[in-house]
């Protein structure tokens, strides 16, 4: 399958510029996490470093708590795949401001790239539909980029979309990685405390 | 069992309301079964149903990120499901309140249910949760409620343990 592929920097960058400080942001583990960082620290940043398979449900739950804020779950694919049943949990509450974005590279990039499920075809994007997401978007160009981008900042129905990236490793950019102060900033900048 | 006795979900229930949680992640258990549609019935809590507990982990991670409070219910052999990510809880100090209905521990037909029920308690030590083990049904909101305090007010995790005595045997053939 040769299919056109999106720089994940790039393609980051390009989800996030201008970003409103409505917009909540959840990335899955590892380079997901990374290519976030790499945009500028934010403290509506919730970085992950581990709870593989869960990133999903914390923007489901934080979602449901924010009804006035957007939140966009930007993760990857072997991350998705590990709580698929989450899509299932999403979209039978499709709270009308949670986007789930899955950076797809068909691999798993901090273990050597190995190939996911995805590469094997599974289809993600099919999955999120079937689960009963109503708007889902397959975005593979520079066009569906700046389409999903400009989403990111309007969007009033659960969304789902599968960005295809390449499987590319840049440099780590490392986030903030303790979780109680990473957790006790993010509600302050909230005014949850 | 008279009425008064019987009725340990509806205090679970005024519970959750006193503490204010605003979600509530299952996966059905019978065990739970008047509980949920308590919280179904509610329209200031939003109930989640799981496709598996650890999901509700996560969950409540958000809700707390959010500023809202939660809960999750479960049955014994869900909490397995929920191991790795309780170091989502852990690593962030987020508050989990779990209530737990034990199997596999009392005039439990299933042996099935017993590898899991019996490892229930050393699984939340070592998780560093706090265990508030209910056995007869006027002990349960008094546990629930000091739960609520820890969970909420230390961050940290709070399990509610329901002994199988209170659920009562599963009948198995109609």
């Amino acid at each position: 399958m040769s299919q056109a592929r999106l720089e994940r920097r790039a393609a980051m960058a390009t989800l996030l510029e201008g970003r409103s400080d409505d917009l909540l942001v959840v990335p899955g583990l590892g380079s997901t996490a990374w290519d976030l960082a790499a945009t500028g620290d934010n403290d509506r940043n919730f970085y992950l470093w581990g709870a593989m398979g869960g990133a999903a449900m914390i923007g489901l739950g934080l979602a449901l708590a924010q009804p006035q804020r957007r939140v966009a779950v930007i993760t990857g694919d072997g991350e998705l795949l590990m709580g698929m049943g989450s899509l299932a949990t999403i979209g039978i509450q499709r709270p009308a401001n949670l986007a789930v974005i899955v950076f797809d590279n068909g691999v798993y990039g901090e273990t050597g790239m190995q190939p996911s499920h995805t590469q094997s075809g599974v289809n993600l994007l099919s999955v999120a539909g079937a689960c009963g997401i109503d708007l889902c978007l397959d975005v593979h160009d520079a066009a569906g980029l700046a389409d999903l981008a400009e989403r990111l900042k309007t969007f009033t129905t659960t969304l789902f979309a599968r960005v295809l990236i390449e499987a590319s490793e840049p440099p780590r950019v490392l986030p903030l990685r303790d979780g109680v102060a990473l957790k006790q900033r993010f509600r302050a900048a909230l005014g949850a405390n | 069992m008279n009425a008064q006795a019987a009725n340990w979900p509806d205090r679970l229930f005024n519970t959750f309301k006193r503490a204010g949680i605003r979600q509530v992640g299952y996966v059905p258990d019978a065990g739970h079964a008047r509980l949920i549609d308590r919280c179904r019935a509610d329209p200031k809590i939003r109930d989640v149903v799981l496709t598996t507990e650890e999901e509700g982990v996560a969950l409540a991670a958000g809700a707390w990120l959010g500023g809202e409070r939660s809960a999750i219910l479960m049955q014994s052999s869900g909490l397995g499901n929920c191991i790795n990510m309780l170091s989502l809880t852990r690593s962030c100090r987020f508050p989990l309140l779990m209530l737990i209905t034990m199997r596999g521990e009392w005039e439990e037909f299933n042996p099935w249910q017993e590898p899991m029920g019996s490892i229930v308690e050393p699984v939340l030590k070592l998780c560093e949760a706090e265990i508030y083990r209910a056995r007869k049904p006027d002990e349960v909101e008094g546990l629930a409620e000091s739960a609520v305090q820890l969970a909420f007010g230390d961050e940290r995790i709070a399990a509610v343990l329901l002994s199988q005595e209170l659920i009562g045997k599963k009948v198995w053939t109609k």
